[in-house]
């Protein structure tokens, strides 16, 4: 068979692409819908135009990312069948379930109320038009973790058994599935990094403003809201990320040891972090590298003298265990991926501490501050990419980590012609459709807010009309 | 009752919900070019779907995500089988639904238009290809012993399966067109009546062949009442249209469909995917369904779980129940 029409591979490269595109949408959607909320909040309680003018403001970069967070988001649940019929066949009684029930309880509410609030400004009352939004808040962020509670069975199987007769695992336990220590540590650590890239978009767009000094009455406010809550969703980032990574050592030992491109097991203050090698990640060679040392040790097992196993002694356990095979994910994907996370995520939050403190009591920073702050939005939107890179990668070559691998996933019936159709049709369409996006947030953003609106000089009260199509 | 059989019904019944209401969005976006004489038509024929296509398009989702989860061979077999149609399907609806939030970004009158065309062409797709995969899905597909797809793409694109495209295209259309009559007033909802008098007519014949096709070729004597229900509704539609009664109209278009996918449905029973080559490669609700405990789960989440999203679903609906014209447009411009 011609190489470039390997159905694998030209799956996997198609999954990876979606799923890396569609992620770009969903965190900004997630923390902006929470952001939007809490500035409406502030609108109703306080009855100032300027959080008002935030609320449409950021309410209308919210919505053009919106639609292509839903679009994409339908052919990542197609893609299980049409890509992965075995996986599917396979896991369907376990994996099926929280993905229905994603659907039913939370996209349901969140589609539904999302419409409410966009077209609902002039025809609810103030109190109820803001329920929508938080509605919508809460709908997205617990189909976040039913997704999560799902792919945390790829990570970790739990609550099931395995049929010999049907060939696939069933579900024995519901509250086992959605329980997964996994999605317990994974769950939070998402949301707050969501949280994070809103927080991140709004510094950015603050920053940019504000360095030309022009909407100062709404850019003042948003840029001090969003350091803070870099700073604060950043720190329950990292400490739900030292949780993630504790779990994960217990599930996944081989994805810490290809995090650290560590290949023989070592106790504590050899179990040293690699903040940077020079030379082949790879283990063969290293010419130059700074270590922490008992770091590992630290992360892996919270005390100063743990073990942390190596890859090659993981990889002959596991052929001892699944039989012949490589059982370690690519290492320099999983290296770098893991540190440049890491990185750009403590970057953000001293960057926000410095916001904070050259913003104090209304002083001007200098300009390259401001240049810093603007990149931002971008590079948490790395950050998360370049997580969920590790985290996908690090699981390989297992599709369910001990039961199935991806090479056994895929169907079985669809050529590689069909698959490198879809796989061009999805890249230039995706690829047009971020260009037109990109500019559109653009232009939002530098129009800035609306002018603050007139309230009506008999009531006082501020009159909405609603968005139309 | 055995929860498989439940379960196939909820996953008809799902699909209906689905059929019913993105079906109408369907068919206001491939009325575009019929009905939008110029941008501001336009903008109210979106306007009429604007609040509420997202929640509809959100069936297909719960029903997909139902499907792997109550029947993951079926959802297996279905999705890998065809898919270069569920890719265009895909592609369409991503189109579409961009589009109806990208169009209004920029005042130029060919951006607008551009997106026109896609909102046209993504409605019109998915409208033909969801009854050609749903006609091949009742007609029997060739699968091998693992249930796995062994036909090609073009293999789907039988004459029977064109005719139920062709079917759910045209109910989608006149529904839609319906839709926009009760949605609208003035000039545009007297031209929507009587476009939807004329593809009326039009969708009797064509559906009407379908449905007796249907029943002659894979029927039972259930799925033969159903369908005759769904003709009888489908006609009783077309002449409250015709007596200018369009809520009824727009009413008994929703059951038509209902009774349609129930046809089909029933013309399967108890299979869910018949092996036109072997019957004993046939999907049927015993071999492609999940375990009972997962079936068990999954029951009384939707028993709780239904009444809530019936309740503020039809409450959105109850919001949006004004009529739009083009002076709300005009006065909402900026």
């Amino acid at each position: 068979m011609n190489e470039w029409l390997d159905p694998l591979l030209l799956s996997r490269w198609q999954f990876g692409l979606t799923t890396i595109y569609h992620f770009l949408f969903v965190p900004l959607t997630i923390g902006l819908v929470t952001t939007v909320a809490i500035f409406q909040t502030a609108w109703y309680r306080t009855n100032k135009a300027k959080y008002l003018q935030l609320t449409h403001f950021f309410g209308k970069i919210f919505l053009i990312n919106f639609a292509m967070g839903v679009v994409t988001g339908i052919v990542q649940e197609f893609q299980f069948g049409m890509n992965w019929s075995d996986y599917s066949r396979f896991v369907g009684d376990v994996f099926g379930a929280p993905l229905a029930f994603e659907g039913i309880t939370a996209f349901f509410l969140e589609a539904t109320f999302i419409g409410l609030w966009i077209f609902g400004w002039d025809k609810l009352p103030k109190g109820l038009h803001l329920a929508t939004i938080w509605l919508t808040t809460v709908g997205s962020i617990a189909s976040a973790y039913f997704i999560i509670a799902a792919n945390a069975f790829m990570q970790n199987p739990v609550a099931y058994q395995i049929n010999e007769v049907k060939g696939r695992a069933e579900l024995t336990s519901i509250g086992e599935l959605l329980t997964n220590p996994i999605a317990l540590a994974a769950f939070p650590h998402t949301i707050f990094a969501c949280f994070m890239v809103s927080a991140g978009l709004i510094i950015s767009v603050a920053a940019w403003h504000l360095s030309r000094n022009q909407h100062l009455e709404t850019m003042r406010p948003a840029l001090k809201f969003g350091l803070w809550m870099m700073v604060i969703a950043g720190a329950l980032t990292t400490l739900m990320g030292d949780q993630l990574s504790l779990a994960m050592v217990q599930a996944q030992p081989m994805k810490m040891a290809a995090a650290e491109a560590m290949y023989h097991t070592a106790t504590g203050a050899n179990a040293s972090f690699s903040v940077f090698t020079l030379g082949t990640p790879d283990g063969v060679s290293e010419l130059f590298s700074i270590r922490i040392p008992y770091l590992l040790s630290f992360l892996s097992t919270h005390t100063f003298d743990g073990t942390v196993e190596g890859i090659n002694n993981l990889q002959e356990q596991y052929v001892q265990l699944y039989g012949p095979g490589d059982y370690a994910p690519i290492i320099w994907v999983t290296y770098w991926s893991f540190r440049w996370m890491i990185g750009l995520g403590l970057a953000h939050i001293m960057v926000a501490v410095a916001g904070l403190w050259f913003t104090r009591k209304g002083k001007s920073p200098r300009t390259w501050m401001w240049k810093i702050a603007i990149w931002s939005f971008p590079m948490s939107l790395l950050a998360m990419s370049v997580g969920w890179v590790f985290t996908e990668m690090g699981r390989q070559p297992w599709l369910v980590f001990g039961l199935l691998k991806t090479a056994d996933g895929v169907s079985p019936n669809v050529s590689g012609l069909e698959i490198l159709i879809s796989l061009i049709a999805f890249t230039l369409l995706y690829g047009a459709l971020a260009v037109v996006e990109f500019r559109l947030i653009l232009k939002a953003v530098q129009k800035g807010p609306d002018d603050a609106p007139v309230p009506d000089p008999v009531s006082g009260e501020i009159k909405q009309t609603t968005t139309v199509y | 009752m055995e929860l498989n059989i439940l379960w196939f019904w909820i996953i008809a019944a799902m699909f209906i919900g689905y059929f019913v209401l993105d079906g109408f969005d369907f068919g206001v976006g491939m009325s575009l070019p019929f009905l939008g004489k110029d941008d501001t038509d336009r903008r109210v024929l979106i306007n009429t779907i604007g609040p509420v296509w997202d929640l509809n398009e959100t069936w297909v989702i719960v029903a997909g995500a139902s499907l792997f989860a109550a029947f993951p061979e079926w959802y297996a077999t279905m999705f890998s089988g065809f898919y270069l149609a569920l890719l265009l399907i895909l592609l369409a609806l991503i189109a579409r639904g961009v589009s109806f939030e990208y169009r209004h970004q920029r005042p130029e009158l060919k951006w607008k238009k551009s997106f026109d065309a896609m909102i046209v062409v993504g409605s019109a797709v998915p409208a033909l290809l969801w009854g050609v995969a749903f006609g091949n899905v009742v007609r029997g597909v060739p699968l091998d012993a693992d249930f796995n797809y062994i036909g090609s793409f073009f293999d789907l694109l039988n004459p029977y399966a064109l005719l139920a495209g062709l079917t759910t295209m045209l109910l989608f259309f006149t529904h839609g067109v319906i839709f926009v009559s009760t949605k609208t007033e003035g000039d545009i909802r007297v031209r929507a009546r009587s476009l939807a008098i004329k593809s009326g007519l039009v969708t009797i014949v064509v559906a009407a062949s379908f449905l007796v096709w249907t029943t002659l070729a894979y029927g039972t004597l259930a799925s033969g009442i159903l369908a005759a229900v769904a003709a009888v509704t489908l006609i009783a539609g077309y002449l409250a249209n015709l007596r200018g009664n369009e809520r009824t109209a727009f009413g008994l278009m929703a059951v038509t469909i209902g009774f349609a996918v129930l046809t089909l449905f029933a013309s399967l029973f108890p299979d869910v995917m018949p092996a036109s080559n072997d019957v004993a490669n046939s999907l049927t609700i015993e071999n492609a369904s999940s375990t009972p405990y997962t079936l068990q789960v999954m029951s009384w989440t939707a028993l709780i779980a239904a009444p809530v999203i019936i309740g503020y679903q039809g409450w959105t609906y109850w919001v949006f129940r004004k009529r739009i014209s083009r002076s709300h447009i005009e006065a909402a411009a900026h």
